[in-house]
């Protein structure tokens, strides 16, 4: 059971550096939050699942059962918020960007 | 009604944090759930009917077990392009035409889509989704609203309508 783990922990820690890579090499606010919101969100679960593994089901387990529907809706909510605000604040999408249809709507 | 399921839902979800079922324990949960219950319970769901149906939860496991699939898809995904030298990115932001009714279905909807292939929901006016995708495959609008929330509306429509 430890090992296993210790491999999900292992994935985990992988998809986060995959996540912070991406958050410097991708050009604009929006591609960065991609990979801000999956990568990451990916990553701290399978740390989550390893430590559901290495405890077992007591208490620090159940906790690690909570705390991902919780990750998962609170990352969600806020990359979501993050680009609608930074879309009304004014912030252009980067120059690769071929299509923009949210530009001329009446945005609340 | 509504007022005793968020009390319940409250007093199982106390339990698990700090799994100890003493009695001082059990009290303390209690009233701190009865608090919550009477003032976030008008916020809450209209009706308690759809948490009594067991196929809705049937539906449920099917597309935890879908959406699950899809998310790693979606980090493999992301993580080929962060990697990739020459980085294939083609950002932009497309419309998608929605088939739901309800506030809760469109909200697990756009999370949906936040957390699979490269799409981010920006905004939802009336039953239209502003989604940003890092990669445009397609400029017909049919093609890439199939590709972006066909998979999941119609597991969320059994589960949530």
């Amino acid at each position: 059971m430890e090992t296993i783990g210790f491999i999900f922990i292992c994935i985990g820690i992988l998809f986060n550096l995959f996540g912070c890579i991406g958050l410097i090499r991708l050009p604009d606010v929006y591609n960065r939050l991609q990979s801000a919101t999956k990568c990451v969100t990916l990553g701290t679960c399978s740390i989550l699942v390893g430590v559901i593994f290495y405890y077992g089901f007591n208490g620090a387990g159940f906790k690690a059962i909570i705390a991902i529907p919780l990750l998962f809706f609170a990352a969600t909510v806020a990359a979501h918020a993050l680009v609608k605000g930074a879309y009304i604040f004014g912030v252009k999408l980067g120059n690769k960007s071929v299509k923009d249809d949210y530009e001329d709507v009446p945005k609340s | 009604m509504k007022y005793v399921a968020l009390f319940i839902l409250s007093l199982i979800f106390w339990l698990l944090l700090t799994y100890n079922l003493t009695i001082p324990n059990i009290i303390v949960g209690s009233i701190a759930s009865l608090i919550t219950s009477l003032i976030f319970g008008k916020y809450f769901l209209k009706d308690v009917v759809p948490f009594l149906q067991p196929q809705r939860y049937f539906w449920l496991m099917v597309y935890l077990f879908i959406f699950t699939w899809e998310c790693i898809k979606a980090n493999f995904d992301v993580a080929y392009r962060v990697l990739h030298p020459a980085m294939p990115i083609k950002p932009g932001i497309v419309r998608v035409k929605l088939g739901l009714k309800t506030n809760i279905a469109k909200t697990i909807l756009a999370n949906s889509i936040t957390m699979t292939p490269g799409t981010i929901s920006v905004d939802i006016i009336g039953d239209e989704i502003y989604v940003h995708w890092i990669y445009v495959y397609s400029e017909n609008p049919e093609e890439y609203s199939h590709k972006i929330s066909g998979r999941f509306e119609k597991y969320i429509k059994k589960i949530f309508e």
